[in-house]
């Protein structure tokens, strides 16, 4: 790359880096779209992120005709409802999407956290009383504790009986909140905290009928996650996750401490589905038994299989999808179950990868890599040569 | 390049034409390459391996030298994989053990194995199908790193360290066993001579004293086993020390400076290639033997 013009040089080994960019993404069959945004650079990949990120909290203040799921159901409530099945399919993702653990009993988690929220915010309780906002990073701390306790002995496991187990641990917790008597059953907790704040009019800022800054804050969570989500995934810990889910015993051989990581996938993924669980206590005020069934486990499977296993932004959008269809088509709420298990089927027949399929970025300097790639064709011979224009 | 650590290793006089000492260098920039060719790398103890009723080793005992090619060879259920599988960790010996450097592996995790030095590849290419030939090796360069959850997470001063080191590493690897073209593509797209070079590249990822391959010419054509024998010769001439299982006795013979022979979990014959040609008792085994 010594002789010609700099910048010849450096488009074409642009071009070529995009090319290896495409060979990456082929098996996905969204090609259009995610080649244009791998073909961006990374300003315009910022730039389009913070529109999408405006347009997203700009959502339920916008009352779009057709879209909206009024007058059946208040929108800016079902906003709120989609981003924290949006936070919960996240959460699962890591789970069963990178590290390939089949966990169908996620609503376990996802009860501890409301029941966290509940039990320190409640009058209800008789617990010591904290800020609701406080409740966020103890019920993650809280559910990371049981993540890991039911970690331990099971992550020996694989595949179908780990599915097994993880299902009693979902119905262990509910059958918990019934017979503890601390944990007050059907009757619930009450009144249960929210974030400070106040209107001019004096009511609360996150009022539980108001959905909008529950949905804030929901995103707000979110985009935090999603940040640190992608750390973890360009690094050593992503890839040893898509390791571990390939070839459990050859990544053990490599070196991958695979039982170690099944945990950090297991304890992040508790983490999540429990802060959204104590969301979801916030915004609806109330807490008792009667909502954390198999099913629950079911439609968060569902939307992490919808989106996409193993992507994150695919697993918003299988969340949000998940809330927002019975949401909006209410007189086929009551068949929910029936419509999403045949668009399973159909998805696993056209797109069994999910509406985004596509693979994560695993590598930290993947541009590096792939322009040292391009090099290497450019002077196939000489490496030295190449590794000097790889500076 | 102001960091480009600089290897303590001068070239060997000896190394053959093909081997680019540059990215021999680059590849394993912290190995010691060994000093003492010659002194004994792993020693295999009366290893003993059942399964139920089913001896599938039986008092097993032979050395591994450092910087040798050592062939691992006997017919069909002889007991080869087993070796190779005790070694490593997958199945415990029921007797005897293995030394790595003097010490027992016993009853070490697999990837603990790997730290300490013994790197394989698999009889059935076991790639990462998902990702791609670079990434592939970069697993087995994260053996050796240091960064964990945290240091991902709060993207350290090491994690850029390792990761930067970790592109140019798996270039030079992939650019030694010659796929470094293909490293943007997905394993599981890449042909079968590939694939079978990648899993060697990701092995010596893991910068092992002692690498075993599992029969890395199965369903070669007679050109690509040529090609994997000078591959096999350029990786020890680097300093690594190889046991090799193959049933292909022109390879074995080819490439091996020493031949193990077992038959039915048995060690039937241990010496130089041109002493187990001749030896009545191989023979005897391989062809059946005469009424």
């Amino acid at each position: 790359m010594s002789t010609g013009t700099p910048m010849g040089g450096a488009s074409e080994s642009q071009a070529r880096a995009d090319e290896l960019v495409d060979e990456i993404t082929k098996p996905s069959r969204l090609r259009g779209l995610s080649d244009w945004w791998n073909h961006l650079p990374r300003v315009g990949q910022w730039g389009f992120l913070l529109i999408a990120v405006a347009a997203a909290f700009a959502l339920p203040l916008v009352n779009i005709p057709l879209v909206t799921t009024e007058p059946g159901n208040n929108w800016p409530l079902a906003c709120a409802e989609m981003a924290r099945y949006a936070l919960v399919a996240i959460g699962l993702n890591v789970v069963v999407g990178q590290a390939g653990l089949l966990d169908l009993g996620y609503v376990g988690f996802f009860a501890v956290g409301a029941y966290v929220a509940a039990l320190w915010t409640s009058p209800d309780s008789t617990m010591v009383h904290i800020p609701y906002l406080l409740t966020l990073p103890l019920a993650a701390m809280v559910t990371v504790v049981f993540g890991v306790l039911l970690g331990i002995p099971t992550l020996r496991l694989r595949g179908d009986y780990l599915a097994i187990v993880t299902l009693g641990f979902g119905e262990i917790i509910r059958l918990l909140a019934t017979i503890i008597p601390a944990l007050k059953g059907q009757v619930g907790f009450q009144q249960i905290g929210r974030p400070p704040g106040e209107n001019a009019d004096g009511n609360p800022v996150f009022a539980n009928s108001e959905g909008a800054p529950w949905y804030w804050l929901t995103i707000t969570v979110i985009i935090v996650v999603m940040i640190a989500l992608g750390n973890l995934e360009r690094s050593r810990v992503g890839r040893n996750w898509i390791a571990l889910r390939e070839d459990e015993d050859a990544a053990e051989i490599m070196g991958v401490p695979t039982f170690r990581y099944k945990l950090w996938a297991f304890g992040i993924g508790a983490a999540l589905g429990g802060s959204a669980g104590a969301i979801a206590a916030g915004q609806i005020g109330f807490v008792n038994n009667q909502r954390f069934d198999v099913q629950m486990s079911i439609m968060f499977l569902v939307a992490v299989v919808l989106g996409g296993q193993g992507n994150k932004f695919g697993a918003i959008i299988g969340g949000a999808l998940v809330a927002y269809i019975p949401l909006r088509f209410t007189a086929i709420a009551e068949y929910k179950y029936l419509i999403f298990g045949a668009v399973l089927v159909v998805l696993m027949i056209f797109r069994p990868q999910g509406l985004f399929g596509k693979r994560p970025h695993l590598l930290t300097f993947e541009r590096r890599a792939h322009k040292r790639i391009a090099n290497l064709a450019d002077a196939p011979t000489s490496a030295p040569a190449a590794k000097e224009a790889g500076q | 390049m102001t960091d480009q650590p600089v290897s303590p290793a001068t070239p060997k006089p000896d190394a053959p034409p093909p081997l680019d000492s540059e990215v021999a260098q680059l590849a394993a920039a912290e190995r010691e390459i060994a000093v003492d060719v010659g002194d004994k790398l792993v020693e295999i103890q009366n290893l003993t391996v059942r399964f139920g009723g089913l001896t599938a080793l039986d008092d097993v005992t032979f050395d591994i030298r450092r910087g040798e090619i050592l062939g691992l060879i006997g017919p069909n259920g002889a007991g080869k994989t087993t070796c190779f599988n005790a070694m490593t960790g997958v199945y415990r010996p029921s007797s005897g053990g293995v030394l790595l450097e003097g010490e027992p592996i016993g009853r070490s995790k697999q990837h603990k194995i790997t730290r300490r030095g013994i790197a394989r590849t698999f009889q059935n290419v076991r790639l990462f199908g998902e990702m791609t030939a670079l990434e592939n090796v970069v697993v087995g360069l994260d053996a050796r790193h240091k960064v964990g959850v945290w240091g991902s997470l709060f993207r350290t001063p090491r994690l850029y360290r390792e990761e930067k080191n970790a592109i140019d590493r798996g270039m030079a690897l992939l650019e030694f066993v010659g796929i470094a073209d293909k490293a943007a593509v997905q394993a599981s797209a890449l042909p079968y001579g590939y694939q079978r070079r990648l899993e060697i590249a990701r092995a010596l990822a893991t910068d092992p004293k002692l690498l075993c391959l599992d029969e890395p010419a199965a369903g070669f054509n007679p050109a690509e086993k040529e090609e994997l024998m000078e591959l096999i010769r350029t990786i020890r001439a680097d300093g690594y020390t190889v046991l090799l299982i193959e049933h292909d006795m022109r390879l074995v013979m080819g490439v091996t400076d020493r031949i193990v022979v077992l038959e039915f979990g048995k060690k039937i014959a241990d010496g130089l290639p041109k002493d187990i040609r001749n030896d009545p008792t191989v023979i005897a085994a391989y062809l059946g033997e005469e009424d």
